[in-house]
């Protein structure tokens, strides 16, 4: 009986240590698997010279990624500024103003946000931003637009990183130690300059690591920036041109991607691409916000 | 003087982030309101009763019951496929690994990493999975891909729930005589049941909504899913062939679909928190 059940500690640690390897391995074997794909492509033209060429051409076989990376940065930097400054505020009214009550009811509020499908909150945007831009805010600027245009897919991916950014700032504010801001609480600072001298600057990493998540998630957002970007390859030249961001090419050419020598690989790569970028600031964030935490605790 | 500017200062700051809380407050319920407002009258008992018929893309009678059956077969699928992978991870972390491990920190910002990886990748690394294995846009395809997509999600708030089992459950545990494996699968599972049901609906909720992550790997078709290996609807998708076509009629049905799947979602994640709170206060602390 008791080496039966030795067995099956050993056994069972056994396998529970495999099934974790397995999992942690899932990130280098995405790597390897859209790399192997990509492959054929990579060896017959120049990684650099495709990241920088305008010229996509699937059926001449030129792949040139520039208009689509700059794109997805126009995208991405219009919904960081949108969306930073007001998370940021928000996260420090819940953290340092609001009661405990205020706080905890409007926490699952927030998580509500995040638990919105992208295809809804791409929905919202055609019905209410894109006229909104169209017949509103474009007009005021003396330009016109369709609407489907960087401007609207920034409003849209913005309300979809406040709440990844808004739950990890939170975090990270209440991680401050309570004493420091009784600290200087007693020294005679109001409220608002502890948050400005004491709280903001203990959380400045974390705050950091929260925005950088909050762009890696705006970075592959797919099928809400799909829905209102406009999607033409072009390198955009102002907040009113339409974009055609990396995630949205991938979606929209799966269908004939068999069909075009390369084009698989070529698509292939663009998710690789993406895949390396969100990969390297997800990693940095998560350093330093768990470095933080070590620290703190 | 020098008082009254940080008056000033403090009164400012203070109104601009009550603003601020107030702005995103609004646009929840602006997002809710439009999908409400736009969906419901669209919605009928045709919509959720009836496969699409000839002619639906033009306008035309039927409805999206393939979608939503499609939706929530490769859902369950995936989900349990990734419970079933996901539990035995999230035991070893904090069962076998103690909180100061640094391995378990390691496995654990992996994971974290793993969550932020955009669901297209996921869709494309699917794919490529699919191409090894010999398998064509299918209910399985599908379901492999959302499974890899909510693993992380799954480990992490399974983890997070049973780091929160008190240390005193494992000592008397153990003091019985009882060995680790004994420990995680009869008491520390029985005792984290609530929070791991929880996170198995948050899971859900999440695989339910994700579109890009199915696109290349389920495929689409009119049809009701009748097997693993045949494409299938899902409902993100629906709602966004619907909407990209050109008849108005049409875009109300996509309308009417956003607000269905909203409401599937906004139910699950209900049921999920109020499970937390129900069941919270049962355990032992």
């Amino acid at each position: 009986m008791l080496r039966w059940r030795q067995w099956q500690e050993r056994i069972g640690r056994h396998l529970l240590q495999g099934i974790t390897l397995g999992c942690v391995l899932l990130a280098g074997l995405m790597i390897l698997g859209l790399l192997l794909k990509s492959w054929p492509l990579l060896q017959e033209q120049n990684l650099w010279s495709m990241l920088v060429s305008r010229d996509w051409r699937p059926h001449r076989g030129e792949f040139g990624y520039f208009p689509f990376l700059a794109g997805t940065l126009w995208v991405t930097g219009g919904a960081m500024l949108l969306a930073v400054p007001l998370a940021l505020l928000t996260a420090t009214y819940l953290s340092e103003y609001a009661s405990h009550r205020v706080c905890t009811l409007f926490k699952p509020l927030i998580d509500l946000l995040a638990g919105i499908p992208s295809v809804v909150y791409g929905v919202w945007g055609v019905l209410t931003i894109v006229p909104l831009v169209k017949n509103e805010v474009a007009p005021w600027f003396g330009r016109f637009t369709s609407g489907y245009c960087i401007l609207s897919a920034s409003l849209v991916l913005a309300v979809m990183t406040l709440p990844v950014i808004i739950h990890v700032s939170l975090e990270v504010m209440q991680a401050v130690p309570r004493e420091l801001r009784e600290s200087a609480l007693s020294l005679g600072a109001t409220r608002w300059q502890t948050v400005k001298k004491v709280v903001l600057r203990k959380a400045l990493p974390g705050l950091l690591a929260a925005n950088v998540l909050g762009f890696a998630r705006a970075f592959g957002e797919t099928m809400a920036v799909i829905m209102v970007a406009g999607n033409v390859a072009r390198v955009p030249g102002s907040i009113f041109d339409p974009a055609y961001p990396l995630p949205a090419l991938i979606a929209n050419n799966y269908g004939e991607m068999m069909s075009v020598p390369r084009y698989d690989a070529a698509l292939m790569l663009a998710a690789l691409l993406l895949l390396g970028v969100v990969l390297g600031f997800s990693v940095l964030s998560r350093l330093v916000l768990q470095r933080l935490q070590r620290r703190w605790r | 003087m020098r008082w009254s500017w940080r008056k000033v200062e403090e009164t400012f700051f203070r109104c601009l982030m009550m603003a601020a809380v107030v702005l995103v407050m609004l646009i929840l319920l602006w997002i809710l309101l439009t999908i409400l407002v736009r969906g419901v009258p669209a919605l009928d008992w045709e919509m959720v009763s009836r496969t699409p018929r000839g002619g639906f893309y033009l306008g035309k009678s039927g409805g999206i019951l393939n979608a939503i059956l499609g939706s929530l077969f490769l859902t369950l699928g995936a989900t349990l496929a990734a419970f079933v992978a996901g539990l035995p991870v999230a035991l070893y972390l904090t069962c076998f690994r103690g909180d100061s491990s640094r391995t378990a920190a390691f496995i654990r910002t992996v994971l974290d990493v793993l969550w932020g990886i955009p669901s297209i990748v996921y869709g494309a690394f699917g794919f490529v999975l699919m191409i090894w294995l010999g398998l064509r846009a299918s209910l399985l395809g599908g379901m492999l891909a959302v499974a890899l997509l909510i693993l992380p999600i799954m480990i992490r708030g399974m983890d997070e729930v049973i780091r929160l089992v008190p240390r005193e459950l494992y000592d008397s545990a153990y003091a019985l005589g009882a060995t680790k494996m004994e420990t995680a699968f009869r008491v520390v599972i029985r005792q984290a049941a609530p929070g791991i049901l929880s996170t198995v609906l948050i899971a859900l909720g999440r695989g339910m909504g994700d579109a890009a992550s199915v696109l290349f790997t389920a495929g689409y078709t009119d049809a009701l899913p009748s097997s693993l290996l045949e494409p299938v609807a899902t409902l993100p998708l629906a709602i966004f062939f619907q909407l990209g076509t050109p008849f108005p009629e049409v875009q109300e049905r996509a309308y009417a679909s956003a607000l269905l799947l909203t409401i599937l979602i906004l139910v699950i994640s209900g049921v999920a928190r109020w499970l937390i709170r129900r069941y919270a206060r049962q355990v032992v602390r």
